[in-house]
């Protein structure tokens, strides 16, 4: 009997998983959480980004356990979320009082409250740094936070946004606040043609690469908008819920960090006589991602030919989730479609011959 | 022709505008153009009979509206306001504007056929011309593939294609074989009304002789009410029994074809006529 | 079971919104009704629209069969047995007729399916009409205008430029004579199994978030041309190398050693029940 048909398919999961732990053992040296979460905060940034689960040592466990990749470690944390019930929506984030760390434009040179550079690898030349190889963790950790505590923290004043100003001179048009539920792509099917709020979500929750690759095929040409960056600001924001029994009061319950961006671009009035504004945000401090956000949320707003205008096309395709998934479903067995598409294609050749 | 008969076709005020309009619209008109508001009147008014067995010919320069109220009549294009009546359609007691989409589809794809000057518009390129012409009877409730490609060949046989090529694709053909299949496939479930846009422009001219040939052919065989537009008088002058003149989406003129080229009274028309002379 | 997680996972809000769900796709059979699909620990596109409904429908009660490409020993449907079974106790079966709810992919069982029973397929792309047109938006328009005159016109072009209807899984089906319903990557040979059947059939799509239904007795036809029958996928001539059925659909393969190709039925649990072997 040559041919086993193949079957067998627990034991041999089982194996699978198990030389898993082969790979991600990967050597006798231990990584610890705070380690990940705390020196690799980027990557950690964007795993709780995508995932939409704001938690470092969850997504730094999360990672650890999927030997760092990120579509897996978003999965995890995405597939966790949705076994916790949902307590309490919080009230919207006032990022008007963000605790700023970082906060520049490209528009203006003076903003009101000043251009905070903060920490950006924008400035920095990329040599391979061959002395971190051999650093000493602790030595660094001291050095740097002697560094930070004999300097005294200035005091930094809720900063007024760029685009405040231009509304109040009326080149950018002052929408009222819309005190509508906004839709809850987590708990619904996005329907098209969809709410801003919902586009603004899926644009916060997708997968980095893809906002990047979208914005950019925008800029190069296959899209519409030339935009500046306004503004992009880092920092922590409060995180409230309103409170039970006396709606007018909120509950504080921590703070996140997030990274904010207005794209300023010419607005699609005929007359020009107006700019527009694209709007991203993410957790942490993605900022390529936010950018892409915001010039993707302008794009969509004005809408045209290219892919990264139509709604339908960016809001469809860059959930991680929904990406890796469907991608790796491939590699299932296909046995019964396929058989049926060589019967159609011998059939085909049959009539022909 | 029977101008004592129920008309095929009747429009009446048909308006297209693109903007808001104001109440100085009606006197501050620069071409089709209002400069206090900046609207466009792309079509002012119109109102079109068209009678049983008739070819009207509808002339204007680009931009007089004539491509415009085309599309409004195929549902390409949704007017501003007016009403259009099909004899075919409820007796023509509802006007077409008014119904809903699959309404719509069903009044384009049983009672008219469309040929634009762009076959692109009316063509699958990629699919066969069998499934083009298919394309209108599938849609108007067709389901059996033999009467569909028998069909096919007759109309294909009538327009001069050889039915034996009727499984290529619309792309590899010249432009005027292109015109010829769209007129195949606007006549495949009979309509009463054929709507011809621009069909010959940007032909060689042996070519556009042998399409105009075809129409005149198809006019005689079918017993079809043709609407037919051109900028080009030459054309009008070959087919058509009466003639519109537009000018900035209104008509200036109206009446007999030999009339209006031995007699044009619109000072317009009459720079038209002794430019094709 | 792990007393960590719910009873079958999903929290009971969510489960309940899940048979609201299923309950109009009954009411409209055919209709694609949207939900808010939940992420579950299996990929998107691994079955997670069907692990769905079957989560929101099983009871202690239930006995469960789970198949994937007609076999209940491939990898995929293992893995979806392990996971039920580890957030219920339900008892799991390979006999299709002792099962109350089987979920599947890509196949209907052999074995005649009855009034008790629910068959729950897994569906990758939900949506009949993205084969003609790409956006969610106009296909929409199309099921809610009947506009199906492009499906039509598909089907024509192959007959047209092959002489046969090409489709080959996923063929279409005309439900009620309303909606137009894509069966899931059955292959055509199961196709008939849907029309006025005993049993509930029901579809989920995890990451497209929709859910659909033939109900029992319902009329779902395999679209076809007057005059051009519809037609399965035949195998005509061979039979099965184990139980030698002549009538089910079988798997192509080839024997490593000799290089000869063979035929096996792909409802395995099918072809043991016929040997007797369970």
């Amino acid at each position: 009997m040559g041919y086993v048909a193949v079957s067998g398919g627990s034991e041999a999961i089982e194996a699978s998983i198990r030389l898993l732990d082969y790979y991600r053992s990967g050597t006798d040296k231990d990584l610890d959480i705070e380690t990940v979460a705390e020196k690799l905060s980027l990557l950690v940034d964007r795993v709780m980004g995508e995932a939409g689960l704001y938690s470092k040592t969850y997504a730094a466990l999360a990672l650890k356990q999927c030997e760092g990749c990120i579509e897996e470690a978003v999965f995890l944390l995405r597939a966790y979320r949705s076994t916790l019930t949902r307590n309490y929506y919080s009230n919207v984030l006032d990022s008007n009082n963000m605790r700023v760390v970082r906060r520049i434009s490209s528009a203006f040179k003076d903003i009101e409250g000043g251009q905070i550079l903060g920490a950006t690898y924008d400035y920095t030349h990329r040599l391979i740094n061959f002395e971190i190889g051999s650093e000493d963790a602790g030595a660094l950790r001291m050095n740097v936070l002697e560094e930070l505590n004999s300097q005294r923290p200035e005091e930094i004043a809720p900063c007024p946004r760029v685009s405040d100003e231009l509304k109040k001179e009326g080149l950018i048009e002052t929408v009222l606040p819309d005190k509508a539920e906004p839709f809850d792509i987590t708990e619904n099917l996005l329907e098209y043609p969809a709410d801003r709020s919902a586009r603004l979500q899926t644009l916060s929750r997708a997968d980095t690469g893809f906002l990047s690759g979208l914005a950019y095929s925008s800029l190069r040409g296959f899209g519409g908008a030339h935009p500046t960056v306004g503004e992009l600001r880092t920092g922590y924001v409060e995180v409230n819920v309103p409170y039970l029994f006396d709606e007018a009061q909120e509950i504080y319950l921590g703070e996140v960090l997030i990274t904010e961006v207005e794209i300023f671009s010419e607005a699609d009035d005929e007359d020009k006589l107006k700019l527009a504004v694209g709007y991203g945000a993410v957790f942490g401090r993605n900022e390529n991602k936010a950018i892409a956000a915001a010039i993707l949320d302008r794009e969509l707003e004005t809408g045209g030919p290219y892919p990264s205008q139509n709604e339908e096309f960016v809001l469809t395709h860059g959930d991680s989730l929904e990406m890796s998934g469907f991608l790796s479903h491939l590699k299932l067995p296909h046995y019964v479609t396929f058989q049926s598409k060589l019967d159609a294609v011998r059939k085909t050749r049959g009539g022909k011959a | 022709m029977h101008l004592d008969e129920k008309p095929v076709l009747r429009v009446e005020n048909l308006t297209m505008r693109y903007g808001k309009g104001c109440p100085r619209c009606g006197d501050s008109l620069e071409k089709n153009r209002c400069r206090v508001c900046k609207t466009v009147w792309a079509l002012n008014d119109v109102s079109v009979e068209l009678f049983p067995g008739e070819v009207l010919g509808i002339v204007g320069e680009s931009g007089s509206g004539k491509s415009t109220l085309m599309k409004s009549l195929y549902f390409d294009l949704e007017p501003s306001s007016g009403r259009a009546y099909l004899r075919d359609y409820k007796d023509g007691e509802v006007s077409i504007w008014t119904v809903g989409a699959a309404e719509r589809r069903s009044i384009k794809n049983n009672l008219m056929g469309m040929v634009y000057q762009n076959p692109v518009l009316g063509l699958r390129m990629d699919f066969s011309c069998a499934s083009n012409i298919a394309e209108k009877i599938i849609a108007a409730g067709g389901r059996s593939a033999g009467q569909m490609t028998e069909r096919a060949a007759e109309l294909l046989e009538a327009m001069e294609i050889l039915p034996s090529r009727m499984s290529e694709a619309p792309r590899n053909f010249s432009g005027g074989m292109q015109q010829r299949v769209q007129l195949s496939k606007a006549l495949a479930n009979n309509p009463s009304l054929l709507l011809l846009d621009e069909v010959t422009t940007g032909l060689d001219l042996s070519v556009q002789a042998k399409v105009l040939d075809l129409i005149r052919k198809i006019k005689a065989k079918y017993g079809v009410s043709i609407l037919l537009v051109s900028h080009d008088l030459a054309v009008i002058r070959m087919l058509a029994d009466r003639t519109i003149v537009m000018l900035d989406g209104k008509i200036i003129e109206r009446g007999l074809t030999d009339q209006i080229l031995e007699d044009p009274q619109h000072e317009y028309t009459q720079q038209l006529v002794h430019s094709l002379i | 079971m792990n007393k960590n997680y719910n009873f079958a996972f999903i929290d009971e809000g969510s489960k309940r919104e899940i048979r609201r769900t299923i309950l109009k796709a009954v009411a409209i059979p055919g209709y694609q009704v949207p939900f808010g699909s939940r992420e579950l620990p299996i990929g998107r596109g691994w079955g997670t629209g069907g692990i769905q409904i079957t989560l929101s429908l099983i009871g202690p009660d239930d006995v469960l069969k789970v198949i994937d490409q007609g076999s209940d020993e491939s990898v995929n449907a293992v893995n979806i047995k392990k996971f039920v079974g580890l957030c219920t106790d339900v008892r799991t079966t390979v006999k299709t007729s002792e099962a109350t709810i089987i979920q599947t992919r890509h196949r209907i069982p052999e074995t005649p399916l009855r009034n008790d029973q629910i068959l729950v397929l897994q569906v990758p792309i939900p949506e009949p009409l993205r084969i003609v047109e790409a956006s969610e938006e106009k296909t929409k328009k199309m099921h809610a205008e009947k506009d199906y005159a492009p499906m039509w016109l598909l089907l024509y072009e192959s007959l047209i430029k092959y002489g046969k209807i090409t489709l080959g899984t996923e063929y279409p089906l005309m439900v009620e004579g309303r909606y137009i319903m894509n069966p899931s990557p059955i292959p055509k040979f199961d196709n008939p199994k849907l029309n006025d059947s005993e049993c509930l059939y029901l579809f989920g799509a995890g990451r497209e978030k929709k859910i659909y239904a033939i109900p029992p007795h319902t009329l779902a036809e395999s679209l076809a041309f007057e005059d051009v029958p519809f037609e399965k996928e035949s195998f005509k001539g061979k039979r099965c190398r184990l139980c030698g059925s002549e009538d089910t659909y079988l798997d192509e393969m080839f024997d490593s050693s000799t290089g000869e190709k063979m035929y096996q039925c792909s409802d395995t649990s099918y072809c043991q029940e016929v040997r007797g072997c369970i």
